[in-house]
């Protein structure tokens, strides 16, 4: 090889530099973050329960949400069954935020720290509670 | 075997343009569901113009104020810019291709509510190419503001000129928005939608509602209304001659 | 073979210099389009295209009239057009990148562009145009590629290429074919709604690409060592000619149908278009491109030529790059005249495009300038 003095060289900097996100974190745990589940709606309800369990929604409540909107816009369907066999209006407005409206403290808590910014408020109002 | 740089870079390519056949290979898994359909159920709106004319041109601001209200049509000052989902044209301008010289000057200067005529073989749906309108089986043209990428070859294709472009970010002109139906964003195209939502929740449109010249009904069910009106009395659509077959019928 | 294009004069740097500072230009303009909407152009709810529609559309036929060289090289056999046929389709490669540009700044939602793959539509023609004008792109850039490496090593093309170059003729007719029928499909446009439409893109690319190859012919001539053979540039006035004549006649026939039949919709777009001076002007420059094309004395002095190239491509520039889309839109659905002016960030965008257009263009053509001169 020519210039394997600085190839070599080059390529063991430019490995250190691309895997700086995996080492720098090395030994470091996740940062907890401090979302807020409860509040007075959800407080009010008997059985405090999502439309799926809480790791899915944790996990996939985007996927969920994609889905739904298809749902409603393209294919008129505006009902979901869950896994337990419960039936919900397929809504952002009104099921989701109808319990979950601390927006401020519930979504976009994650959301800042992770650096993802869903357009989804372009549209859609944000749940009346969080409008100080 | 040899590989070289030139033969790597080539190999890595001709992969790489590999993926150039998923879309094809998407049409013909048939993914593309984007097909029209006839449905049972064909929504039309049919106009009673002699009533509209006595309760006076007030009434299709109404209308229009109340479908706008609810669907948070921004209010635009700027006619070149303008978002109308329904709105009053002369008849000269609405039917400008249906117009003689002895018609007289209030006929050819009153008010003819035009909105999206929904059409069977609507053009728009046509040259959409991401699908983001599309037609349902219901009949309505529908919009997905979420898929549209703002080409407006829809509004080129549109030969009624309901089709209104974000020109700009549409918050700031929209002053109470109703919290229970979404804003749009900027750069994408937006119509009416024929209250979808309304009709999901067993309501009436919007313009319907506040305004009983203008009656909504199933177009295929002998039974209602908007289906006897028609056969009773004379109507007309726009443009006809273009067979895009408009669901918003005239009387006069 | 790319590093030929580091090394150039003093002319070389300043061009490319200027280029680069047209395109930060365009750029700036278009982060303000971006951050504030289309609202910054001059485009309305009636007149919903514009300026850079046009751009595209002017451009697909550049692109497309590449194959005014190849056809003569590899399928008349004329060694003559051996070399300029690579000019041809590096300047389809620039015009194709101008094209996709055009597209992208003219979406209100730049990026979900990829939504056209996404949800392919087959019933939509943009989705066909996408389709065409990626592959001729791709061909494009392999054929001349290829064939100026084999130059460069004196060796005989790759076999593959072959087959390839075959296929680009029709394809290049394709992406014209395909551009007209986005617009001659839509039955509410008076203005192109004829199945001429297709044929006059086809007839005034085929005036206005050769003619633009002409003049960068001329000046390559001028600012580098590379010197065109008098018989191609003899061969590319006669099909510039013949093309220019086919257009004028096509633009007659449209007039013809609109005003013999006196049926509005074609009469009315055809009256209100020309209402519009650059139309004229269009017209005009048409004209005299004519006069001197058509004439044997005057068309092969090359200032009358250069002249005669100018005007056809500033005519038709005019009239398919501007009019074209003006035209369709000029009469809107309730019959009021919808006039149009681009704004000047529109226009600063697109000379943006143009310059990246002409930068690729300009690398393109020193590699296979200083590759040709080697290779002799």
């Amino acid at each position: 090889m020519y210039d394997a003095g600085k190839i070599i060289p080059g390529l063991i900097i430019f490995l250190i530099l691309i895997t700086f996100p995996l080492w720098y974190s090395l030994g470091q745990s996740a940062p907890v973050l401090g979302y807020q589940v409860e509040t007075p709606e959800i407080e009010q309800l008997e059985e405090k329960e999502c439309v799926e369990s809480v790791s899915y929604m944790r996990a996939s409540h985007m996927r969920l949400l994609d889905d739904w909107r298809n749902e409603v816009v393209r294919n008129s369907r505006r009902t979901y069954i869950n896994n337990a066999g419960k039936t919900y209006e397929i809504s952002l407005e009104a099921t989701c935020f109808g319990c979950h409206t601390n927006k401020a403290d519930f979504c976009d808590t994650c959301h800042s720290s992770l650096n993802v910014e869903p357009d989804c408020w372009n549209c859609h109002s944000e749940p009346k509670e969080s409008q100080l | 075997m040899t590989v070289n740089r030139r033969k790597f870079i080539g190999a890595g390519l001709l992969t790489l343009s590999g993926l150039a056949l998923i879309p094809t290979v998407n049409v013909f898994a048939g993914i593309d569901k984007n097909k029209l359909s006839e449905g049972t159920v064909r929504w039309g709106i049919a106009m009673d113009m002699e009533a509209l004319a006595t309760k006076g041109p007030k009434v299709i601001e109404e209308a229009a104020a109340a479908c706008h209200r609810v669907h948070n049509v921004p209010k635009i000052e700027l006619q070149e810019e303008a978002v109308k989902w329904i709105w009053g044209e002369p008849y000269e301008k609405s039917f400008a291709d249906q117009k003689h010289p002895y018609l007289n000057e209030s006929f050819l200067n009153s008010l003819f509510p035009v909105l999206c005529n929904h059409c069977d073989n609507a053009p728009c749906v046509r040259v959409c190419p991401t699908g983001a309108t599309f037609k349902r089986e219901d009949g309505i043209v529908m919009m997905d503001y979420h898929r549209c990428i703002g080409c407006r070859y829809c509004m080129a294709a549109c030969p009624f000129g309901a089709r209104s472009f974000n020109f700009m970010d549409p918050r700031p002109y929209v002053k109470e928005p109703n919290p229970d139906y979404p804003l749009r964003q900027r750069g994408v195209v937006e119509k009416c939608n024929f209250c979808a939502e309304r009709l999901a929740a067993g309501k009436q449109p919007a313009c319907v509602e506040v305004n009983d010249a203008l009656v909504f009904g199933d177009l295929n069910d002998e039974k209602s209304h908007i289906w006897k009106m028609l056969n009773s009395r004379y109507s007309i659509r726009r443009r006809p001659g273009l067979g895009t077959g408009p669901n918003i019928y005239y009387l006069v | 073979m790319l590093h030929k294009a580091l090394s150039g004069d003093k002319t070389y740097w300043r061009w490319v210099t200027f280029l680069l500072v047209l395109i930060g230009l365009g750029m700036s303009s278009y982060l303000w389009q971006f951050r504030s909407g289309l609202t910054v152009t001059g485009l309305t709810r009636d007149v919903s295209w514009g300026l850079y529609i046009g751009q595209f559309t002017f451009l697909v036929g550049v692109a497309a009239s590449a194959v005014m060289v190849v056809i003569p090289y590899y399928l008349h056999n004329q060694k003559e057009f051996g070399r300029v046929t690579v000019f041809g389709e590096f300047l389809a490669v620039a015009a194709v990148v101008m094209c996709m540009l055009f597209i992208i700044v003219d979406l209100g939602q730049p990026q979900r562009l990829l939504n056209i793959l996404r949800y392919p539509t087959p019933n939509s023609v943009m989705f066909w145009d996408m389709m065409v004008l990626g592959g001729y792109l791709l061909l494009n850039i392999l054929i001349g590629w290829n064939m100026l490496e084999s130059e460069r090593k004196d060796v005989p093309p790759p076999r593959w290429v072959k087959p390839l170059i075959y296929m680009s003729i029709p394809w290049a007719v394709s992406i014209h074919t395909v551009t007209g029928f986005l617009y001659a499909g839509l039955g509410g446009r008076h203005y192109w709604f004829t199945a001429l439409t297709a044929a006059r893109f086809l007839a005034s690319a085929f005036a206005a690409g050769p003619a633009l190859l002409i003049i960068l012919c001329l000046i390559m001539n001028r600012v580098s060592s590379f010197e065109v053979d008098k018989q191609v540039l003899q061969k590319l006035v006669t099909v510039v000619t013949y093309a220019m004549v086919i257009t004028v006649f096509f633009v007659l026939l449209e007039v013809f149908t609109g005003f013999y039949s006196q049926v509005p919709g074609h009469m009315l777009s055809l009256k209100h278009l020309f209402q519009i001076p650059y139309m004229w002007l269009s017209a005009l420059l048409a004209v005299g491109a004519l006069i001197i094309l058509l004439n044997r004395n005057s068309r092969s002095n090359s200032n009358a030529l250069i002249a005669a190239c100018i005007a056809v491509f500033v005519s038709l520039w005019l009239e398919k790059g501007l009019g074209f889309i003006a035209g369709g839109f000029v009469l809107t659905s309730f019959e009021r005249v919808a006039t149009y002016m681009p704004t000047i960030p529109e226009m600063m965008i697109s000379i943006g495009v143009w310059a990246i257009g002409f930068l690729i263009l300009t690398i393109l053509f020193k590699v296979a300038v200083t590759v040709k001169r080697e290779s002799v």
